[in-house]
């Protein structure tokens, strides 16, 4: 379980996320919606360590976020903008993986196969398109079967037939039991994916619950038309 | 363990990249020119000296900024790995300082051994001279390292930062000093002049080499202040005591900086 309480950070003047309290129940596929610098990016690297929160705490299966390293074994994280060393070949950034986790046994292999990566495995990061890089991104994601999965729009720059297999992918895991936490601007692949979804306008939680409940509380069918709702609410 | 795993994928990086081999090829032409056309002996190591004083603050302080700009791919990859934030600064500082250090001490060490300059003067001189290079690389990459930090999300200011203080530190220091000789001459001015010394480590190291070679007409103001105040050996282990002092505080700063950084 993820658990967030009074979470607040703020980039100079800017507040970015003000009062965050949220839980989230193993086994759940959360979308997190909202307009563009709304904090949705800000809340999943505050989750990843990666940017210091000013207050406010997190856990993890019970385990504070502040306090330890060794609980980002458990997750995984796939980027907005796959950023990688441009000199490193994909095999490379592999193998670089599986050594900082010392730990050679995953599924890297069979990612690679689906996402049919073989023939690029010798190029340099530099090299690659953009959806291949995501595809890179997927498997380095994917490759040590974690329980907590966080995509930052991972659909942006794949072909519409990656896209599917991603998504099918993801639909795998979340038949395994996984945890996972999804951004994106497409609404219909969260509804497609997700149990629940979170709200958030300018760095405040405005709605976290069930998917269901809110088309049905907004009176509508598709979740575009809830959040329209919800961002003129959040306007008003 | 997770420290050298970065640092061999840092220095395979680097090898790949050529300029670290023209850097070290840059020592050795010089120091080789300088021992053949200076002869042998203490004059030439001089020399070499003070190119090294000039150019391995300027290389290890840009060089030192840019790493950490050029790794940031590197370093947001790793962040959201089972990893700790020191283990991977450590990692990236070492993955630069290794590579600088050892093509310095090849491109200045090989025309000193092939020249027969460690049995010739006494060989602690030439050793000297190398483990001062290996020193202000140290430090200075450490400096370059807290800059870059400090200004992450602007490479500009961070490079201009280095390229500054190399400036102040390495040319215009000596020019203030003796300005402020000569402007307050007539006062009892050794004891800030001997503060001054040591607030710049270029400056130390030179006394360090002058104190070692003996060459008082070398020494300028704060040299022979220097040596006045503490005398030749020991002020040789006041001066390296500060030296060290000045690679633990920038590295301290960069350590807590990296630690807090938003990626």
């Amino acid at each position: 379980m993820i658990r967030i309480q009074n979470l607040n950070k703020s980039f100079g003047a800017l507040d970015v996320l003000k009062d965050v309290n949220l839980e989230i129940m193993p086994g759940t596929t959360t979308g997190v919606v909202g307009p563009n610098g709304s904090g949705k990016t800000t809340l999943i690297k505050c989750l990843l360590g990666l940017v210091r929160p000013d207050s406010g705490s997190m856990f993890i299966d019970g385990v504070a976020v502040s306090k330890n390293d060794e609980y980002r074994k458990e997750i995984g994280y796939m980027p907005q903008v796959g950023r990688y060393p441009e000199n490193m070949k994909v095999y490379e950034l592999i193998r670089l993986i599986e050594d900082i986790r010392d730990n050679k046994e995953n599924k890297s292999k069979e990612l690679i196969e689906y996402f049919g990566l073989e023939t690029h495995l010798e190029a340099k990061l530099r090299n690659l398109s953009g959806g291949t890089r995501q595809k890179v991104s997927a498997v380095l994601t994917l490759m040590y079967n974690p329980k907590l999965l966080i995509f930052d729009e991972p659909t942006a720059g794949l072909d519409p037939q990656a896209s599917i297999r991603f998504k099918n992918l993801v639909k795998d895991e979340k038949n395994a039991g996984k945890t996972i936490l999804l951004t994106t601007h497409i609404t219909s692949e969260i509804e497609e994916l997700a149990d629940n979804i979170i709200f958030i306008v300018e760095g405040k939680v405005h709605y976290h619950g069930p998917l269901k409940n809110l088309l049905i509380s907004k009176n509508t069918e598709r979740l575009e038309g809830a959040v329209a709702q919800l961002m003129e609410e959040a306007a008003a | 363990m997770k420290t050298l795993t970065i640092l061999k994928y840092q220095w395979k990086d680097l090898i790949r990249a050529k300029w670290l081999i023209g850097y070290a090829l840059v020592y050795f032409l010089i120091a080789d020119a300088l021992i053949r056309f200076g002869g042998t002996g203490p004059k030439a190591l001089l020399s070499i000296s003070n190119v090294m004083l000039l150019f391995v603050p300027l290389v290890s302080m840009v060089y030192g900024a840019l790493h950490l700009y050029q790794s940031r791919e590197f370093t947001e990859l790793l962040l959201s790995q089972p990893i700790k934030r020191s283990n991977l600064f450590w990692g990236l500082y070492g993955g630069i300082v290794g590579p600088l250090s050892t093509a310095y001490l090849i491109g200045v060490g090989i025309p000193l051994l092939i020249n027969g300059q460690f049995q010739d003067v006494g060989s602690l001189e030439a050793f000297l001279i190398l483990g001062l290079g290996v020193i202000l690389t140290i430090l200075f990459t450490a400096l370059g390292f807290a800059l870059g930090l400090k200004f992450f999300e602007d490479r500009l200011k961070g490079l201009g930062f280095a390229l500054i203080s190399w400036f102040f530190l390495a040319i215009l220091f000596d020019g203030l000093v003796l300005l402020f000789v000569v402007m307050l001459g007539d006062y009892p001015i050794e004891k800030p002049m001997l503060f001054l010394a040591l607030s710049n480590p270029i400056d130390l190291a030179r006394i360090i080499i002058l104190l070692k070679f003996d060459v008082s007409a070398l020494m300028g103001y704060t040299g022979s202040i220097f040596n006045r105040f503490f005398g030749s050996s020991f002020g040789i282990i006041a001066a390296t005591s500060f030296l060290i002092l000045w690679i633990i505080a920038p590295l301290w700063r960069g350590v807590k900086l990296f630690s807090r950084k938003d990626f």
